[in-house]
């Protein structure tokens, strides 16, 4: 499933990195911790995180990931938001906390 | 030009985790036990301890720079200076606004409080320190520079709450006076694995919670005297000044 798709489906705000919402999405990956994400995140998957710092995009980046949620209404921070238009890697985000998006997401992609 | 050996990371009694020993006048005699010049107060996220620490130390004629280990919303533990009580005062204000209204339960994290030289109680906090503040580290580091402290992300090396366990690596443009290393590692094993922190000062501080463990692990600095001033010179590596582990 597509970024755009899961966006307008789980009714996620696109905040930055619009030229990302083509990607595909294949499973999901919640953590907050950066270096476990780094550690153990595969390519292509959708990250959920409360971190805003713009550490985020280059490990996503690095990983391939195919975007993020930020969850509980959290903004990126401006330089975050700066690099995810310019990876053009999509930072959506929910007003619903992680678990309740992790459930949302898991539904929708293996339901 | 002399080397000072300064202890920089110290907890107090404050600290819920800090014994009750951590009395200042026990950091100042035990710092004095052990050869130690300067030491850094550094409570978590309060520096409400440091004046009393400050005058006792001076009556011996022990230098201290007053800090406090900041926790950030990322929670990464950031060490941070500052060279007047006033400042300490207005960084103070800043901490009591960031940090969330979550109460302490002293029987589950520890007692809160500041002493006076004669080891009495003069205050109890209220609220947790051990809670991150609301503010992210980039934020927080602009608020210390803004003040003219020293900012200095703590035990880097560390697989808990350190700048590469929270936000997984140091971003190579951070904005920082120093690093500071946990004993677990020397400079040269760390810059062989992240070299591009070679040019970065180090800094190493004990992290003591009880009286044993002031001074062990303390980092060397070169510098004329040991004002506020001179200490800063030094972690930039000033004319001829330096700081090493």
């Amino acid at each position: 499933m597509k970024i755009k798709d899961i966006a307008e489906k789980l009714n996620l705000r696109i905040v930055s990195g619009a030229n990302g919402l083509d990607r595909e999405v294949i499973n999901g990956y919640s953590s907050d911790l950066l270096s476990d994400v780094m550690g153990s995140a595969q390519a292509g998957e959708l990250w959920i995180t409360l971190q805003t710092h713009k550490n985020v995009m280059a490990i996503a980046s690095l990983k391939d990931l195919a975007g993020i949620i930020l969850v509980k209404g959290f903004k990126p921070d401006p330089d975050m938001e700066e690099q995810s238009n310019e990876e053009d890697i999509t930072v959506l985000v929910t007003d619903d906390d992680t678990f309740t998006i992790n459930g949302k997401l898991y539904k929708l992609l293996k339901g | 030009m002399k080397e000072f050996r300064a202890d920089l990371h110290i907890h107090t009694v404050l600290s819920p985790c800090g014994s009750l020993e951590m009395s200042p006048r026990n950091i100042v005699r035990e710092a004095l036990k052990k050869k130690i010049d300067i030491i850094g107060i550094t409570d978590h996220n309060s520096t409400r301890q440091c004046r009393m620490v400050a005058l006792e130390a001076d009556k011996a004629g022990l230098t201290v720079y007053t800090g406090v280990e900041i926790t950030t919303r990322e929670e990464v533990h950031c060490l941070a200076f500052f060279e007047t009580f006033d400042i300490l005062e207005q960084f103070q204000e800043y901490l009591d606004e960031h940090l969330p209204e979550i109460k302490n339960d002293p029987d589950r994290f520890g007692y809160q409080v500041v002493v006076d030289e004669n080891e009495n109680i003069v205050y109890e906090e209220p609220k947790l320190l051990i809670s991150g503040l609301s503010n992210g580290i980039d934020q927080i580091g602009e608020k210390v520079r803004s003040l003219n402290g020293l900012f200095i992300p703590a035990h880097v090396n560390r697989p808990k709450f350190s700048l590469i366990s929270q936000l997984g690596f140091i971003p190579p443009d951070l904005k920082a006076d120093a690093l500071e290393l946990s004993r677990h590692t020397s400079k040269e094993e760390f810059v062989e694995q992240f070299p591009y922190l070679v040019r970065r000062t180090f800094v190493r501080g004990s992290d003591a919670h009880c009286p044993e463990d002031i001074g062990t692990a303390f980092t060397r600095i070169k510098m004329e005297n040991v004002s506020f001033e001179e200490f800063r010179l030094a972690l930039s590596g000033s004319g001829g000044r330096e700081a090493r582990l």
